[in-house]
């Protein structure tokens, strides 16, 4: 019997068994933020056990509210980076050199196909685009991670979603995710690792593989996870140039991960995306998806184009082309965060910057702030935010507020007519 | 802090109840689980609910629907039940990250199927609902208003490892 990604994975990091169905597997990767990480930083020295199990492994970045707002998250951001330089982190991103963290790590190359990877963050279920297996835990969890190196998690069951045909045109990653999510539920893969597959993914760029695995969790995935490949070397080969004598090498290495033709799923769900249309959330979960077409005309007060769902290069170049040379409405406010420093220098460089600034909008640092109601474009009682983010959870954004989860196209469109809109192909 | 299983109970009719309302994200910027103690489901979209009704303050038992607790990965949803002291949830279902950051703080997550929540909130209308949990047995015991039910539930060898060593930064130092 064949294995699946997550399983072969499983195998290869399997440390220790200490009950039936408990596998405890060795980390590659213990990513740290500034939200989740301090109360372990603060557990272990209460302890008397502040170590690392290796600081290599564990990368940080202050990535929540940065720069810091106020004094609590002045407080946390300090405790991050005095720990980062206690411990000797190497890979430690503070103000000027930070972004949001399911952008900026893989961007460095940290991740790769194979690896464990685990954060005290939901949408840790990212990184599963490089065909690792990487899963959001808690702070106990992280603790333990940065401490020993280990994670437990219970025996990974797989769910295999072939997504088939061709996204139309002006049809993106996020709104495939969407689709799904809205056919499956918000617990459709409760505890299970969702395996993407078909034609749909493999024309996908590593960027759109990345929006695809990051909302697995808002169907209730521990990982969602694309099969490495010719895309996943092209994308990596800056950095594993000195690993490997060709690409064609990396890809026979990588390929070992790829699941077996005779893995045995716990299920296999076929969707025909070659005749969905844009997909826009309308409640507060968001497994309320419908077409666009059905949205169109609602009003909002507020447009984002950021997160780590959707803030990378790829999103506003496909947003920039939409708002190229026009202004968007008064009635709205208009907010791009670029999810990284390289995201943003990349896209000054294209004009790309200039274009939303000339359309009306502002820019900010890259930064995780309005997603989850942080900072830097937090909605009001009864207001509405058309946003290319991950959660439309009742007051997510500002207590009060209504989230509308969209493609960055759709964003953009909806931007300059003020209400819900279909971006002219 | 040691746990207490059991007490009396606070019913939330509703499914996917997910941590942002459990906890509000603005309130993520404690450096303390105590300092969470006032903000104990806040944003909860419930018809009849109050957050800072005596129900809730007196309550050490949550029994609630499918999928709690989904959203985010915050140990801070566990962490203000535990300054709560609501030390046991008994639900339908719950989010993987949830229910295993209950146990990772030596917390009870029990799960039992509908038709026995369905009792449970039942009960809950005739009068004031308290549980007790025998963990050996693993039974909870429920009485309200002279009522009285009895069910078995089910957890794994590691749940109740986690739960006896007091959570699993104790289970994990003692192992690795």
């Amino acid at each position: 019997m064949g294995q699946t990604t997550a399983e072969k994975i499983f195998a290869a990091h399997l440390r220790d068994e200490p009950f039936p169905g408990t596998k405890v597997i060795d980390i590659d990767r213990v990513l740290c933020h500034e939200i989740t990480t301090p109360v372990a930083i603060a557990d272990l020295e209460a302890r008397g056990k502040d170590r690392v199990f290796d600081n290599t492994k564990i990368k940080a970045v202050i990535d929540h509210v940065t720069p810091a707002k106020d004094s609590k998250t002045a407080l946390q951001a300090k405790m991050l980076r005095d720990w980062a330089h206690r411990h000797d982190i190497k890979d430690f991103f503070d103000v000027g050199r930070n972004g949001v963290c399911h952008a900026i790590f893989p961007e460095k190359g940290y991740i790769r196909p194979g690896f464990t990877v685990i954060m005290g963050d939901s949408h840790t279920c990212t990184h599963g685009a490089f065909g690792a297996f990487a899963a959001g835990i808690g702070t106990t969890d992280l603790e333990v991670g940065m401490l020993k190196g280990v994670c437990a998690f219970r025996e990974p069951k797989t769910i295999r979603i072939n997504l088939n045909g061709k996204l139309p045109a002006g049809v993106y990653a996020k709104d495939a995710i969407l689709f799904v999510i809205g056919q499956i539920g918000v617990n459709g893969a409760t505890d299970r690792v969702i395996e993407f597959h078909g034609s749909v993914v493999e024309a996908m760029s590593m960027e759109s593989r990345m929006t695809l695995c990051n909302m697995a969790i808002e169907a209730g995935g521990t990982s969602g996870i694309c099969q490495p490949d010719a895309v996943t070397v092209d994308y990596l080969w800056p950095f594993i140039s000195g690993e490997f004598a060709s690409k064609k090498a990396a890809l026979t290495e990588y390929g070992k991960w790829c699941a077996d033709a005779d893995a045995a799923y716990e299920k296999v769900l076929d969707f025909d995306m070659s005749q969905i249309g844009p997909q826009v959330t309308y409640g507060y979960k968001p497994d309320c998806v419908k077409p666009v077409a059905e949205m169109v005309g609602t009003p909002v007060d507020q447009v984002y184009i950021g997160s780590c769902t959707n803030g990378r290069l790829e999103d506003l170049r496909i947003a920039a082309k939409i708002l190229k040379g026009k202004k968007i409405v008064d009635s709205v406010r208009g907010i791009v965060s670029p999810a990284t420093p390289q995201v943003f220098q990349d896209a000054l460089k294209e004009g790309i910057i200039d274009i939303f600034m000339q359309a009306g909008f502002c820019v900010t640092n890259p930064t995780c702030g309005a997603c989850l109601g942080m900072s830097n474009g937090v909605l009001s009682d009864g207001e509405v935010c058309a946003s290319t983010t991950n959660r439309n959870f009742a007051g997510r954004m500002g207590k009060g507020g209504m989230v509308h989860l969209m493609s960055p196209a759709t964003a953009a469109a909806t931007a300059l007519a003020g209400s819900i809109a279909l971006a002219k192909p | 802090m040691k746990k207490i299983f059991g007490g009396p109970v606070l019913c939330l009719d509703r499914s996917d109840i997910n941590t942002d309302e459990i906890i509000p994200a603005k309130y993520l910027t404690e450096v303390t689980k105590e300092a969470l103690k006032p903000y104990i489901l806040e944003d909860l979209s419930l018809d009849g609910f109050d957050a800072k009704g005596a129900p809730l303050k007196n309550a050490q038992v949550i029994v609630t629907r499918g999928n709690f607790g989904c959203g985010s990965s915050r140990e801070h949803a566990p962490w203000v039940f535990e300054v709560n002291n609501i030390h046991t949830i008994i639900a339908e279902s719950y989010a993987r990250i949830f229910r295993q950051n209950m146990f990772n703080c030596g917390m009870l997550a029990i799960e039992l199927p509908k038709a026995q929540i369905d009792t449970l909130v039942d009960m809950a209308k005739g009068g004031a609902l308290v549980v007790s949990v025998d963990l050996p047995a693993q039974r909870i015991s429920a009485t309200a208003d002279g009522r009285e039910e009895s069910f078995s539930f089910e957890l794994s060898p590691f749940d109740k490892a986690l739960v006896e060593a007091g959570g699993w930064v104790e289970f994990a130092d003692a192992r690795y």
